[in-house]
Formats: structure tokens, C-alpha cells, sequence
């Protein structure tokens, strides 16, 4: 599962915050330190997540931190759907 | 008091870093009232020197109006000078309503509240009328007082690409589920000088039951063909929700704003705005000033209509030359320059030539998208507007950057 999620995520972050003319990302890009991902905009990011996994991540695990690149989704998200099991 | 060695050189290392990022904002004086021809100081102590503004947002050219200076007077010899009290204690008086009134009658709308300012008005108006079950769709460019606005509210908060209609279905579709749903936008974005989509943004919001806020600072008075705003140039009149507005810059260029929009919209933030609660009445000598305003645009278009002939004479001039612009067709022209140093440098030499217009960088616009806004007024004439563009003209060339593509100039100059 952990390469199609990897890819899944990279799609969508490509898709909802890149404008055409930047450069393409990597699993490690910092997204949100790097000032690609605004605080705000991670929002959508975690909804998406949250639909299509069937898993709520509470506010106080999704932070600036734990959205900061690709790999860190992927293994915040893979955490939530052990958990549910 | 323990401002200590430590506390303060923490402070100038932070202020040295903006000087060393060359982002570092000086002010320069101005000596007379506000118009298209001004007289500076600058630098400090220099001796003055008369330049053509060219960044204003006089945009109807009446800051300094005769028939608005004389209401003002009147208004100060019959009303006072200050009010010493917020408007729910004793700092409502007659022309406070009869300006609401106005106000409301204007913009199309069914209600409207004045605020100290449009960036109170942003403040307050969010967390007036939603909760923590509601969302906020922002366009990713609005202004930097909606954004503040939005972080001291509970709701939800996403946002989307610029003007990108898609993306809004898209995010309105994802939030379905939540119990209101408010879209966020500037009318006229300041820095780009482009239009919001307020039709489509209309329809969208009545095909996924949302509500529609739009910010009309750089709209009102002269967007649409009576100046209504930007609902009067997409001809959605009367489909707001709600409308924030300055008269910081076309209606007078005093100060104060207002929350203008549906009835119980507005009425909550009457009971709720905590900009509205805990800050000070517009002075009356304002409140007059404008109402004086909104009489003179109610009565004729031809400031609006001048200043739209002005803003295309303009925009073509500079296109002509040889500049890189925002597109748009308002009286907002951005000239790209990209690099933040080069900005600065052609703004120094604009001002050597006599021309008056500020170099925009980051955190003002992004990153490597520096830029000259000029912006037009009525109050501008036609030999203004001729020096102004001779003087470009001739900046352009001593830079090299007529002619020129985006990356011509990144090549040459840097991001
Ligand atoms: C879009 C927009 N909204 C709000 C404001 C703030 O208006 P005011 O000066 O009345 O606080 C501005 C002014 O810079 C603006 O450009």
C-alpha cells in the first residue's frame, strides 16, 4: 500500500497547491516549511486523506510538522489505518 | 521595564535582516494634500520636491475635493470633532445611520455597518456570523485583513488557486457536508489588478448553497458602469451576502469601512463584531466627508468614466513601450520587474524623473514577483499621464527592459 499512498498523496499535493511553472516535488520536499503548503491550506490535504482512507486525524496529530513532506503523510496516514484496523 | 542588551539587540539583528534582504520599507514625507501632483520630502531632509503621484488610491481623485472639504467643515462645525465613545454607547449620531443608509442603497444590499476600517470590518466579520462547523473557501490571493480576519474565527478554513473555478466546485463539493458554507474574495485584487469571476463565483454558490463575500476596497466608487462595484460589472447586484468596503481610498480617501450584506448578516455583527464593539465611532468630520462622497457618485458617472479612459490611455501607453503588465482592465497596473532589487531601483530613478510610484516586494507580493503598481485616478489629466509615461520611457531604457519577456528580465536582473 505504502508506494500507491506515496504516489496518491504527491498526485494530489502536485495537483491542489503547485501552479504550473514550479518544480516538481519529491516524496522529502518540505512542504510547509518549505512555503509550498500554507498552514491553512492543509486543510484540504487532511480532508482528502480523512474521505478516501475512511480515518479522522484528530488537530492535535495533524500538525505543520506531520505534513511536511510526503513520506511524513504516508506514515501519519499508514499509523491511522492500522489503527482502525 | 527590563528592555535589556539582549531584548534589544535581538531586535536590531531582526531589523538589520530586513535591511540586508533589501526589503527594508522607508517612508517618504509628503508635504502637500493628497492629488495627482504632490510635494515630497525624500529622503528625509531633503528639500521638497513636486512629483506626480502614481500610486495613490485616489482613484476618483477625490481626497482633496473642494465640495468634500467644505461638507467635511460642515460637519465638524455641527457635529463635532470626536465622539469618545464606540457607536453602542453614545457614539451614534444621525449622519452614522443616514451614511449606513446610503451605503446600503448603493452597493444593492439590504443592510450595512460601519467599522473604523475595512481591516476592522475583515476582523470582525467572520467570527460574527460563523462557528466551528462551518468552512471558509478563500481565494489564495485575498487580502491580507481577510486572512486575519478568517484566523480568529473557528470555522473551517480551505482556500483555492487563484480565479480558478474548478477548484472552487471541487472544494464546495469536498465541504458539503458542513453546516454553512462562506466563499471568500477580493472584487478587485490589489496587487494584480484583476476581476474576480463574481458571476460564476454567484452561480456556483447558488448550485451548492453557499454564501458569497466579496472585498470591494479597490472596487467601489468606480467598478461597473455606475461604480457600484464588481457585482455591478458581473451583474450580480443583489446576490451579495455580504460586501466589506473602504472609503479609505475611492470614496475619499479619509478612513473607516463597512459590513454591508444581508440583513441578519449584518445585524449580528452589530451585536458581535468586536471591532465594532471595542473600537472608537468614525469621527464625524469623516462620516460627512463621505457622505458627501456617495452623493457626488450617486449623482453623475463622470469621475468613474474619466477615470476608465484614464486607466485605458495608461495601460496602453505602457504596453506600447515596451513593459511587462498584469493583465486586467481596471485602474490597477501592475509593471513587472520581478527582482526586488530592480523595483527598488526603478522606483529611486522614477522619482529622479519626477514620477511617484513604489517598487512592491516580498511579503507585499511573492516571491520573485517585484513588480511597480501604478495606479490611476481621475484626478489625473492627460499631461500627467504623458510625463508619466516619457518618464517610464525613458527608466525603461536606462534599465534595458523594453521590449522584454519575464525572462529576458529574470536573465538579466535575477529572480
Ligand atoms: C482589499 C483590501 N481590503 C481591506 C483593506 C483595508 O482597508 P482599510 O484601510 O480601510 O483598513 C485594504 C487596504 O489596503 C485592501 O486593499
Amino acid at each position: 500500500m505504502a508506494d500507491e499512498l506515496k504516489d496518491i498523496v504527491l498526485n494530489y499535493v502536485t495537483k491542489e497547491y503547485l501552479e504550473d511553472d514550479s518544480e516538481p516535488l519529491t516524496y522529502e520536499t518540505p512542504l510547509i516549511s518549505g512555503g509550498i503548503v500554507d498552514s491553512f491550506s492543509m486543510v484540504s490535504l487532511k480532508r482528502f486523506l480523512e474521505n478516501k482512507y475512511g480515518i479522522a486525524i484528530p488537530d492535535d496529530e495533524a500538525t505543520p510538522e506531520a505534513f511536511d513532506s510526503v513520506n511524513k503523510i504516508v506514515s501519519l496516514v499508514q499509523r491511522f489505518v492500522a489503527k482502525k484496523g | 521595564m527590563a528592555y535589556s542588551d539582549k531584548i534589544r539587540g535581538t531586535y536590531q539583528a531582526q531589523i538589520k535582516g530586513i535591511q540586508d534582504a533589501g526589503l527594508f520599507k522607508q517612508e517618504r514625507f509628503i508635504h502637500s494634500p493628497q492629488a495627482a501632483d504632490i510635494e515630497v520630502e525624500f529622503p528625509a531632509g531633503a528639500p521638497l520636491k513636486k512629483v506626480i503621484n502614481m500610486c495613490a488610491n485616489n482613484y476618483l481623485g477625490l481626497s482633496s475635493h473642494p465640495d468634500v472639504i467644505k461638507a467635511a467643515h460642515e460637519g465638524l462645525e455641527t457635529r463635532g470633532y470626536g465622539m469618545s465613545s464606540v457607536r453602542f454607547i453614545c457614539g451614534t449620531q444621525d449622519i452614522h445611520r443616514e451614511l449606513e443608509q446610503k451605503l446600503t442603497e448603493f452597493l444593492g444590499t439590504e443592510d450595512t455597518l460601519l467599522f473604523p476600517s475595512c481591516m476592522d470590518a475583515n476582523a470582525g466579520v467572520f467570527e460574527a456570523i460563523l462557528t466551528k462547523d462551518d468552512v471558509i473557501i478563500s481565494d489564495r490571493l485575498v487580502h491580507a485583513s481577510l486572512v486575519d480576519g478568517i484566523r480568529l474565527c473557528s470555522a473551517m478554513h480551505d482556500t483555492i488557486k487563484h480565479s480558478d473555478m474548478g477548484h472552487l466546485e471541487e472544494k464546495l463539493q469536498l465541504h458539503a457536508d458542513k453546516r454553512f458554507k462562506l466563499v471568500v474574495t477580493d472584487g478587485v485584487f490589489s496587487m494584480d489588478g484583476d476581476t474576480a469571476k463574481l458571476d460564476e463565483m454567484a452561480a456556483l454558490c447558488e448550485k451548492y448553497d453557499a454564501m458569497l463575500l466579496v472585498d470591494d476596497s479597490h472596487s467601489s466608487g468606480f467598478i461597473g458602469k455606475t461604480g457600484r462595484g464588481t457585482h455591478e460589472k458581473c451583474g450580480v447586484v443583489g446576490k451579495m451576502d455580504v460586501i466589506t468596503t473602504t472609503f479609505g481610498k475611492a470614496l475619499g480617501g479619509a478612513s473607516g469601512g463597512c459590513v454591508s450584506g444581508r440583513r441578519e448578516l449584518v445585524e449580528l455583527c452589530r451585536q458581535r463584531a468586536r471591532p465594532y464593539l471595542f473600537s472608537n465611532t468614525i469621527a464625524p468630520v469623516v462620516v460627512a466627508g463621505v457622505l458627501k462622497v456617495m452623493d457626488i457618485i450617486s449623482k453623475s458617472t463622470e469621475r468613474r468614466d474619466k477615470l476608465e479612459k484614464n486607466a485605458a490611455y495608461w495601460r496602453k501607453g505602457l504596453t506600447e513601450a515596451g513593459f511587462v503588465l498584469r493583465e486586467g482592465d481596471t485602474p490597477i497596473v501592475p509593471v513587472m520587474l520581478f527582482n526586488a532589487k530592480l523595483a527598488q531601483d526603478v522606483s529611486l530613478a522614477l522619482y529622479d524623473e519626477g514620477i511617484y510610484a513604489i517598487g512592491f516586494f516580498f511579503p507585499v507580493v511573492p516571491q520573485s514577483q517585484a513588480r511597480i503598481r501604478t495606479q490611476i485616478s481621475a484626478g489625473h489629466e492627460m499631461h500627467h499621464l504623458d510625463k508619466a509615461l516619457a518618464a517610464f520611457t525613458k527608466v525603461g531604457q536606462k534599465f534595458d527592459i523594453l521590449g522584454k519577456t519575464k525572462q529576458d528580465i529574470i536573465a538579466k536582473y535575477g529572480m
